[in-house]
């Protein structure tokens, strides 16, 4: 069936068409281009010297949508069964990072695990590495090689990046959960323990079930801007954790200059994010559409 | 039979200051079917969720076998629900639906979990199914399914599981005529068969007096009175349950003394005794219960002011000087004309006067021509306030 556009729909259509459709089919074709504008795979190939930083990127996103959903669920769940008064003060705490800016919200964090930042600095002011140094010197071997500590490594490393990632994309994960429980039909939990279910076996053969459409929203939120970020990894990465925004902007921005690289690289991770995100869908269709009714 | 098993003990339940049931005292036989009949939001449903363990009463105890169970949370009760909206789980199949409770592990006498063979759970969810005459839809989506099919999955789903008490909310609420009466004869069969107490809720009368063993009126949240159908319908303690159960015409009387009534400036037989001497009390003739004579040999006689074929009988009003009453029967008197009536003394039905009193039985709104009540008491005709003894 043919539905025929209505006028209403045509300054959307326009806008689509400028905004997505095109910027997709410039990415395309540069991808399959030289410099001189010949049709060419070799960008494709170029790409295997980037293998580390897809496996990087994707083993970062995949850990901080982990991360994301093993507190989201809960905090979400919470919420949904409390009153509506803590839901709203909830909420507020939940939103609120997010008034501030991106960068400004990494930066902070920046200052807070730098070797000298303030958790460190915490860290000394409570004795914590005397500690660990007197310990350290008992134990070794030989003390005289035994190197003390002052600071942890947290900046640069792949658990900064990660707790960048969870910082920044847990609201993500909480507000589509949150909004699929509340919205639960008490009745059917009701039903549930009427047949003789246990709060543990309703909520893992009803809730758990029916919040899934939730569950899918939540992970394809937090993991496509994590699979993709590149402020993150590269504020609290310090340069040492690449992954592939970065290497992307790299190639339109950076020293490395070779837009026609970097289309290649947005065209694969686009097609692996559209594939895995469609796989989760199928997995989660019989659970969205029992929901939708 | 009669053996108690579940009873409510001044079971009071107030939401913000409303109180939505006050002091209810009923006691639930083992093996019967007994109804709650009430109006809507008279609140059936609490008290079903109170027996289902969802709501714990502001006040009063809840007793199975003896033992208060008011604390105890709905999965440990021996106690199953068909709910009002189905609450079916619509994320499983019919198939998972109606074995949902089968597959939940159940503690022994040895404290030991026994899981209920796959190959039981099968058959006892195919058997079910067969049952309610829904073979064939085991793998079908719950979404798919009309009103009435949801309804019976329902009714399996708790079925399956052999409770000692199923709770019915309005089972056959969403069924058409046909097989409402089917699934009626069903449910009552099925119940003499596995030997469950059925508590069952409805707000349709017919449907109460020709399933129950115990009939509960309620409304208001209070008890109107408890009985076999037979009781309640020939003998309704208010001019509510006389309203409520079937039709009835309601009049002011006097009783005089034992066994004779005043109403219509006249007296009458009847049966009822016990009263204090000139007590004012209502009056109930069943409007099936009106014989209908020629116009000189009647105790009464009135003008025919609209006719209504029924089916089975015409429902005659009839206006005796301003009171309009409900006549049925299966002679056709036209409009207009005038007649007689007997009426014999287990007619009629003398109750004490109530809060109800005055609110139901008249049937003045029956017809277009609304006269004004109220000068008809005073002047009678002769012959009709001379008393036939
Ligand atoms: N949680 C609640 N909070 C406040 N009032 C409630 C609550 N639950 C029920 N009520 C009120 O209690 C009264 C009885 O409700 P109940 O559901 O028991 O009625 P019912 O007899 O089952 O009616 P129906 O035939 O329409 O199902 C209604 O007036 C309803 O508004
Ligand atoms: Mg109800």
């Amino acid at each position: 069936m043919k539905n025929k556009l209505s006028g209403l729909a045509v300054p959307y259509v326009i806008w689509m068409a400028i905004f997505v459709v095109a910027p997709i089919i410039m990415m395309v074709v540069y991808a399959f281009s030289t410099s001189n504008g010949n049709f060419t795979f070799g960008n494709f190939a170029d790409m295997g010297l980037y293998a580390s930083v897809f496996g990087r990127s994707f083993k970062l996103a995949i850990i901080a949508t982990i991360i994301c959903l093993l507190i989201g669920y809960p905090v979400s769940y919470m919420m949904a069964k409390e009153g509506p008064r803590f839901q709203k003060v909830a909420m507020v705490i939940i939103m609120l990072p997010m008034w501030m800016n991106f960068l400004l919200r990494t930066y902070s964090w920046m200052s807070i695990l730098e070797n000298n930042g303030l958790l460190n600095q915490f860290f000394a002011s409570i004795g914590l590495f005397d500690l660990i140094n007197n310990i350290g010197m008992r134990m070794a071997a030989n003390p005289e090689l035994y190197v003390p500590i002052d600071h942890f490594n947290m900046i640069g490393t792949q658990g900064a990046v990660v707790l960048g990632m969870v910082y920044n994309y847990l609201p993500f994960m909480i507000l589509p959960i949150y909004s699929v429980i509340v919205k639960l039909d008490n009745s059917l939990l009701e039903a549930a323990r009427d047949l003789g279910a246990n709060n543990m076996r309703v909520f893992r053969k009803v809730i758990l079930p029916l919040s899934l459409p939730g569950v899918l929203s939540g992970v394809t939120m937090v993991f496509v801007p994590s699979v993709s970020t590149f402020a993150i990894s590269r504020l609290l990465g310090g340069g040492t954790q690449m992954m592939l925004g970065d290497l992307i902007e790299q190639q339109f921005l950076g020293g490395a200059y070779d837009p026609y690289l970097g289309a290649a690289i947005s065209l694969v991770m686009m097609v692996i994010v559209v594939v895995c995100m469609a796989v989760m869908n199928h997995f989660g269709e019989g659970e969205e559409q029992a929901v939708m009714l | 039979m009669s053996k108690e098993l579940i009873r409510l003990k001044n079971v009071s339940v107030a939401f913000e200051d409303a109180v939505i049931l006050d002091n209810l005292n009923i006691y639930f036989n083992d093996k019967e079917f007994l109804t709650l009949l009430g109006p809507s939001g008279c609140g059936k449903t609490t008290t079903l969720r109170i027996i289902g363990g969802f709501l714990t009463p502001t006040s009063g105890d809840v007793l199975f076998d003896g033992v208060r169970i008011n604390d105890v949370p709905p999965h440990k009760r021996q106690v199953n629900t068909v709910f009002q909206k189905y609450a079916l789980f619509p994320h499983l199949n019919v198939f998972e639906n109606v074995a949902f409770g089968l597959r939940i592990p159940k503690t022994d006498e040895n404290g030991k979990k026994v899981k209920i063979p796959e190959k039981e759970i099968t058959e006892r969810v195919m058997e079910m199914l067969e049952v309610v005459n829904l073979k064939g839809f085991e793998k079908r989506s719950i979404t798919s399914l009309s009103g009435g099919q949801q309804q019976r999955v329902a009714i399996a789903r708790a079925l399956v599981n052999r409770p000692k008490v199923l709770l019915l909310d309005e089972p056959l609420g969403a069924l058409d005529m046909r097989l409402r009466k089917d699934m009626q004869n069903e449910l009552k069969r099925i119940q003499q068969a596995m030997e469950i107490t059925f508590i069952y809720v409805t707000h349709d009368q017919e449907e109460a007096l020709a399933m129950s063993d115990t009939v509960v009126v309620m409304d208001g949240g209070k008890i109107q009175q408890i009985g076999t159908p037979e009781d309640i319908y020939n003998e309704p303690k208010n001019a509510f349950v006389a309203d409520f159960i079937g039709e009835s015409n309601i009049l002011d009387g006097i009783m005089h003394e034992d066994y004779v009534v005043e109403f219509f400036n006249r007296k009458f037989k009847c049966l009822d005794k016990g009263f204090a001497p000139m007590e004012p009390v209502d009056v109930v003739i069943r409007p099936e219960d009106i014989d209908i004579v020629a116009p000189e040999k009647g105790q009464l006689r009135g003008t025919v002011t609209s006719v209504t074929f029924k089916g089975v009988h015409y429902d005659t009003i009839v206006d005796f000087k301003g009171y309009k009453w409900l006549i049925q029967t299966t002679d056709y008197h036209a409009e207009g004309s005038v007649i007689g009536i007997i009426l014999n003394p287990d007619d009629i039905h003398i109750m004490k006067k109530s809060e109800y009193s005055g609110m139901f039985g008249d049937y003045s709104s029956y017809s277009e021509e609304y006269d004004e009540i109220g000068d008809a008491s005073v002047e009678l005709d002769e012959e009709e306030s001379e008393d036939e003894e």
